[in-house]
């Protein structure tokens, strides 16, 4: 280097140089390491639910458990029933849930006055951190009861008790979540429409929901996701019967439900048909998020 | 003939007093230029036109605004209002949705079923707002695919299908280059025969382009309005003299 050059100050700010760019290097090895976290745990999970519940399905056949209607283990592993229920009990709540989430968060983000809605909004927020067992419990001693009651049956342990269940517990995620994406659309859409004479609602419903659709579509593959991985307050309020239910209003076990009941017991086989379940819970689970992936590719082409 | 006459009036945005003691009449069919340094008011003051300001919490104004004989502020219905007093904005902004479906959305709003009347409108509103060549191969394609200057376009076709008497615009070339907004003044000069325009501007140049009558603004207040030509040539207030000569802004 020039030796006019090298004065005291100048040298400074490169040995400065030097360790910033240590610290820069040590900071994105820590950023690398933290988002591997969630990768290998993905890779780790799906790896051992694959491993362990494969020689189920090598033993009985896959079209044997997938769409075999008997459970008996050890002799029969036909998970189709549960199949069945988890993906009605979704449904239905999504069904129930969803219109009511999507009102509630145009409510708070569009038409309630501020008190009502500062009001509102912490208690959907309470509801989202209620623990699932005590939604449970909520279902046994209200909902059940009165399923009994409404339709002259003994037992109110039904898919409908699932339903209404599940349906409370995703409205949190979907009404967050909607509200939030109702929120960032910029005012000018709303402007633009009330400008041309649209009334509010016809405002709402024309420009701003779906404006804020893909925010939406996630609120609900969230909820989705939640409710059909909902296991504890299932078990307490369906009636887990393993068979192929008739109608809403008798008993059925869920996929996460006929995991969680026979876990602790299960051995040789019988567990790795319980494992061959939550493979079955897992394909569910990528697809919707394949669906919701595609939702929002189409939408921003 | 005035197609909109505004009395003293004044408006606040809770302590802040936006506009004072405006009294200015729009003669109908003419173009109208509202300039004035940044915060003055002009957006304001054309957002009372339309009720827009109603939208904001804890506005207060007094005074009024006759629209045909009619004191806008009295009226109860602002849908209609609005259906007559169209607005066009500063940033292009079209509904995520089709280019017919953003011509056609006031009429839909409206409760108009007809397909055949709705497709004739949204033809006419953009043969009337020179886009309908640009466009008429792809009216079901993305509004955001088209660029700047044909979004613009576009909403003052949805605001012409409305057919609205007066056409509110605020600085509606201030985002788009040279020859969009030249495009967007020879539109003007055909709109200016069927309709009321108020216009915002900060282009000088543009006022004496387009505009019949020019109202300076200054701090909230009207400080001088006239015939454009008198108040580029001719200015009486000094501050009207300073601000047209570029002297400041
Ligand atoms: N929604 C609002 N709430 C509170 N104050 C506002 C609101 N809109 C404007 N103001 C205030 O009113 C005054 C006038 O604003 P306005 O937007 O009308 O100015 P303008 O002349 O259009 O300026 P520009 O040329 O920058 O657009 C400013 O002091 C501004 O801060
Ligand atoms: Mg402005």
């Amino acid at each position: 280097m020039d030796s006019a050059m090298t004065t005291n100050t100048l040298k400074l700010p490169e040995k400065a140089t030097k360790k910033r760019d240590w610290i820069e290097t040590v900071f994105h090895l820590l950023f690398l390491g933290c988002a591997m976290v969630g990768v290998l745990s993905v890779a780790t999970i799906a790896w051992f639910v694959f491993h362990e519940g494969l020689p189920a399905f090598q033993q009985a056949g896959i079209s044997e458990i997938i769409f075999g209607r008997e459970w008996l283990p050890p002799a029969l592993f036909g998970i189709a029933p549960m199949i069945v229920a988890s993906l009605i009990s979704t449904l239905g709540a999504v069904i129930i849930g969803v219109p009511i989430a999507i009102l509630t968060a145009v409510f708070l983000a569009e038409l309630a006055p501020k008190w009502l809605a500062n009001l509102v909004r912490p208690a959907v927020e309470l509801l989202a951190g209620i623990p699932s067992v005590v939604y449970g419990f909520f279902g046994l001693v209200i909902i059940v009861p009165m399923i009994e009651v409404l339709f002259h049956i003994p037992a109110g342990n039904t898919i409908l008790a699932g339903i209404i269940v599940l349906a409370i517990m995703i409205l949190p995620t979907v009404i967050t979540i909607s509200e939030t994406s109702l929120r960032a659309l910029p005012s000018t859409y709303k402007e633009a429409a009330l400008a041309l004479g649209a009334s509010h609602i016809y405002s709402i419903f024309r420009v701003l929901i779906p404006a804020a659709r893909s925010g939406i579509y996630t609120g609900i593959s969230l909820g989705v996701a939640r409710a059909i991985g909902e296991t504890m307050a299932i078990i307490m309020v369906m009636g887990n019967a393993p068979a192929m239910p008739g109608s809403l209003l008798e008993p059925a076990r869920t996929l996460t439900a006929n995991i969680a009941m026979e876990m602790s017991y299960a051995t040789g086989i019988h567990a790795s048909a319980l494992y061959s379940t939550g493979i079955v819970l897992l394909v569910f689970i990528v697809l919707l998020n394949a669906s919701l992936l595609y939702l929002n590719h189409k939408r921003s082409h | 003939m005035n197609k909109l006459t505004i009395n003293n009036l004044d408006l606040f945005y809770g302590e802040n007093h936006a506009l004072k003691d405006i009294s200015l009449n729009i003669p109908n069919r003419k173009v109208t230029a509202l300039i004035g340094p940044s915060g003055c008011g002009k957006s304001t003051l054309l957002r009372t036109l339309n009720r827009m300001n109603d939208l904001v919490e804890n506005v207060k104004i007094t005074g009024d605004v006759h629209f045909d004989g009619e004191d806008i502020y009295q009226q109860s219905d602002v849908k209609a209002l609005r259906k007559r007093v169209g607005m066009v904005f500063q940033k292009a902004n079209p509904f995520p949705m089709s280019i017919f479906e953003n011509v056609a959305f006031g009429l839909k709003a409206q409760g108009v079923k007809s397909t055949e009347e709705i497709k004739a409108v949204v033809e006419e509103s953009l043969r009337s707002a020179a886009l309908w060549d640009e466009v008429k191969d792809r009216l079901d394609s993305d509004a955001f695919g088209l660029s700047g200057g044909q979004q613009q376009r576009l909403c003052i076709a949805r605001a012409i299908a409305m057919e609205p008497e007066v056409i509110l615009m605020d600085e509606p070339t201030s985002a788009l280059d040279p020859i969009a907004t030249h495009k967007i003044e020879e539109l003007m000069d055909e709109l200016r025969k069927k309709f009321t325009i108020v216009i915002v501007t900060h282009s000088m140049n543009q006022a004496k382009r387009i505009a019949d009558k020019t109202a300076f603004f200054w701090m909230g207040e009207l400080v001088e309005h006239g015939e454009t030509d008198q108040i580029f040539n001719n200015p009486i207030d000094t501050r009207t003299q300073g601000y047209v000569s570029g002297e400041f802004g």
